[in-house]
């Protein structure tokens, strides 16, 4: 910690300067365009000029609205209910398209809505599509970085050991890494089909009593079956992480601790785990930034369906950028993601710093 | 002096043109087909060796990275000479200036079939050595079984008459589902393959007539609406697999009799015709306002930036001879764009077992909306078809696909000619 800058030792900037090099060229000057994209209205194929634009790429990606709705009434003022004896609401189509009265509602649309006081409170966003993903990306994110970590944990316990052929143990683990995650999303996709390996293997151990769902087709387990999957496919970097960890903690503290006469408990609780605190902070850091990325799985296995289930945040900047030669609305998220994990980032430093 | 030097200036510009062609670089999108290399280069050396102004060079590209990569090169401003592309998107790239106007002799296409001739704002751009076709694959035996009648050009399915041969499917219990509409297929397939139905009820994708174009209307008017209550029916009714089908059902679902029907493209004929011995292909249905087929597959044209247009358009008029045609037909089995190639052909001459294609592009085949604004709508038809399929209201679904297509036109002035 007690290096400093200095300019004295210019053969160390020299062997630097590569690396400072290739950083700069292809992390810090796409990402400032990015940030200067962002407020014009760029095009992917355009003969037209690139104008500013201002922040209006930012207001239709996140502009939100709020309208309440009483329950339709009829003539007699009773009302109106639905064969299930639910109230009826008018359509929001006719509020949310060219309705002279509410300017500020054209063109958004329904994200959520829920009953309060007599009517119906609705949540309207410019961008339902990206409201979808922001969610999805923090649940994927809050799911994948904490079971991740553990069972990356306790494979590396596992597999710390002294045994006979433990490296094959290590090398199977490992193997899901090394394999390319596009050609690992498409075996996954023949598994979870409808009739595919993980239902045929469900209801085999249950005799048939299992009925598989269709689990990518579904939107109720869509985004589940990718969070398995993700988990399953990386899981075995970060238990190399945690064993190069293990693997600093000192025998002699140990020792110490059998001769103490310590539990197993005991010794992972004040040895190992107190070892393993820079390897945590470090793991679930890169863990967490790793599953905002989520992409390749999404763009093999389902596109962001069914129903927007499982739309990310960088498969919708990827999607807007090239797929719909929008590369300003593409520069627009990623600043937005940038924002998001820097500020992620910082809480988890601060939330882990060490307290003296 | 001066008149020396002009002479033998005169002199070597002479030499060198006579002693060296001048170079044209190509692009193609066909890297990983054998078959389809070995004609093109076959094309390419034939051609070199035919005159000694050009000579061609290709450079293949898989399809999949092959648009980003054009995308690219004319972001870089090194595109080459010549290039394909894919029919529907050949406005977006002649308005954004990566293609300009092809200078062959009309009179050379004049017997084209209309899908493979690339033209727009009144210019051809663009020609193609063949078309695709799709058609509603089934089994004879199948029609016999189920008692249904075998449709022809003239006498196509009705609405009532499509859901029956559906519904007597379904009920025969004999299939998985009764159609594989090939949602599992994610691409441009979606709006190559169903915004023919879109129009047989009388819907459209854009408005190209309306000034500023717009979708407001045409894709969520009444015609579009009872479109999309009709096709959230196929899968919620349980006719067809939804966008999650396995795609080993789609390669080989309707040879293994997981289907009675298959709406497929003729390029994936020939292992249904090795399947099954009696296969017939069956005009797309009549929903009221026609029949139709999406026409124009790829196509070549020559870039806006190459300093030699006519040597790009020497090469493609040069391809466009019936021999050439006729042996891609041959080798991939395509759709040759003239009758007289397609008698020289396997498989589309008279009485071949697929010549029935060539009737049908002849006949059915309408245009994707030819605007520019083409590659962003056709992305957003399909994430509205996924998500009426997934069972998405259908309503709102299409209103929100409109907006976000006349969003993308207002964002671009209209796709209004730029000068």
């Amino acid at each position: 910690m007690a290096s400093r800058l200095s300019f004295s030792n210019r053969a160390g900037w020299l062997m630097a300067l590569p690396g400072f090099g290739l950083i700069a060229l292809f992390v810090i000057l796409p990402f400032v365009l990015a940030f200067v994209l962002s407020f014009t209205n760029q095009r992917l194929v355009s003969p037209n000029p690139t104008e500013w634009v201002g922040l209006s790429n930012y207001q239709s990606l996140l502009g939100l609205g709020v309208l309440h709705l009483e329950p339709e009434r009829d003539e007699a003022g009773q009302v109106v209910t639905d064969e299930n004896g639910a109230p009826e609401y008018p359509r929001l189509r006719s509020y949310t398209r060219n309705n002279p009265d509410y300017p500020h509602l054209q063109g958004k649309s329904e994200w959520f809505s829920f009953d309060w006081g007599n009517g119906r409170t609705y949540v309207l966003a410019s961008d339902v599509v990206f409201m979808k993903a922001i969610v999805n990306t923090l649940i994927f994110v809050a799911v994948v970085a904490p079971v991740q970590a553990g069972l990356a944990l306790v494979l590396a316990l596992l597999i710390n050991q002294r045994l006979r052929g433990i490296n094959i143990f290590r090398t199977v683990y490992f193997m899901p890494v090394v394999v390319s995650i596009v050609v690992v999303s498409l075996l996954w996709r023949f598994i979870y089909a409808e009739d595919g390996l993980l239902n045929n293997l469900l209801s085999g151990l249950t005799f048939g009593a299992f009925d598989g769902p269709d689990w990518l087709g579904n939107p109720r387990t869509a985004l589940g079956a990718i969070i398995g999957m993700s988990i399953w496919q990386a899981v075995g970097f970060h238990m190399v992480i945690w064993l190069s960890g293990l693997q600093t903690i000192s025998p002699t503290l140990y020792e110490a601790g059998a001769i103490e006469g310590a539990s197993r408990w005991q010794t992972f609780r004040y040895i190992t785990w107190p070892g393993l605190r820079n390897t945590a902070v470090l793991i679930l850091i890169v863990i967490t930034m790793q599953a905002f990325a989520l992409f390749a799985q999404i763009d093999v296995m389902t596109k962001g369906g069914p129903l927007d289930s499982t739309q990310t945040i960088v498969f919708q900047a990827v999607q807007r950028g090239y797929g719909k030669q929008d590369i300003s609305s593409g520069a627009t998220i990623s600043v937005f993601l940038f924002v998001l994990v820097l500020s992620i980032s910082l809480l988890q430093r601060w939330l882990t710093r060490e307290r003296r | 002096m001066t008149r020396l030097t002009t002479a033998t200036a005169l002199a070597l510009i002479w030499a060198s043109g006579a002693l060296a062609q001048t170079e044209l670089t190509m692009w193609y999108h066909g890297a990983g087909n054998q078959v389809e290399s070995e004609i093109i280069n076959q094309i390419i050396s034939d051609f070199n060796a035919s005159q000694s102004d050009w000579h061609v060079t290709i450079e293949s590209f898989p399809q999949a990275a092959y648009n980003d990569a054009v995308v690219a090169a004319a972001l870089a401003g090194d595109l080459p000479d010549i290039l394909d592309v894919d029919g529907p998107i050949m406005p977006n790239w002649a308005w954004a200036g990566y293609l300009q106007p092809l200078p062959i002799d009309p009179a050379k296409i004049e017997s084209f079939l209309p899908g493979p001739k690339g033209t727009w704002n009144d210019q051809l751009y663009s020609v193609g050595l063949w078309d695709a076709a799709v058609a509603l694959v089934t089994r004879q035996s199948t029609l016999d079984e189920l008692g249904l009648r075998t449709p022809t050009l003239e006498e196509p399915w009705t609405l009532e008459e499509f859901m029956g041969a559906m519904e007597a499917a379904k009920a025969s219990g004999k299939y998985d589902y009764a159609i594989d509409l090939g949602m599992s297929d994610q691409g441009e397939w979606y709006p190559y393959a169903f915004l023919p139905f879109l129009w047989s009820f009388g819907g459209d994708l854009v408005d190209v007539q309306a000034d500023p174009q717009t979708a407001e209307g045409v894709l969520n008017g009444d015609a579009g609406l009872k479109f999309g209550e009709w096709w959230q029916g196929m899968f919620a009714n349980g006719y067809a697999p939804g966008p999650s089908q396995d795609p080993a059902d789609h390669a080989s679902g309707f040879q293994e009799g997981k289907y009675a029907f298959s709406w497929n493209g003729n390029w994936l004929a020939l292992p249904f015709l090795e399947a099954y011995d009696d296969v017939v292909f069956l005009p797309a249905p009549d929903f009221g306002n026609g029949n139709y087929i999406g026409g124009a597959s790829w196509q070549f044209a020559v870039s806006g930036t190459t300093e030699h247009p006519e040597g790009g358009a020497a090469f493609i008029e040069f391809a466009l001879q019936d021999k050439y045609l006729a042996q891609f037909s041959d080798g991939i089995g395509l759709i040759p764009p003239t009758t007289t190639a397609a008698a020289m052909t396997q498989n589309y001459k008279e009485s071949g077992p697929m010549a029935v294609f060539y009737d049908l592009s002849a006949d059915q085949a309408r245009l994707r909306p030819v605007t520019p604004g083409y590659p962003v709508a056709s992305k957003v038809f399909l994430k509205a078809m996924m998500d009426i399929a997934n069972g998405a209201d259908v309503a709102d679904t299409l209103d929100s696909a409109v907006d976000e297509i006349d969003a993308d036109i207002q964002a671009n002035n209209g796709y209004a000619q730029a000068q």
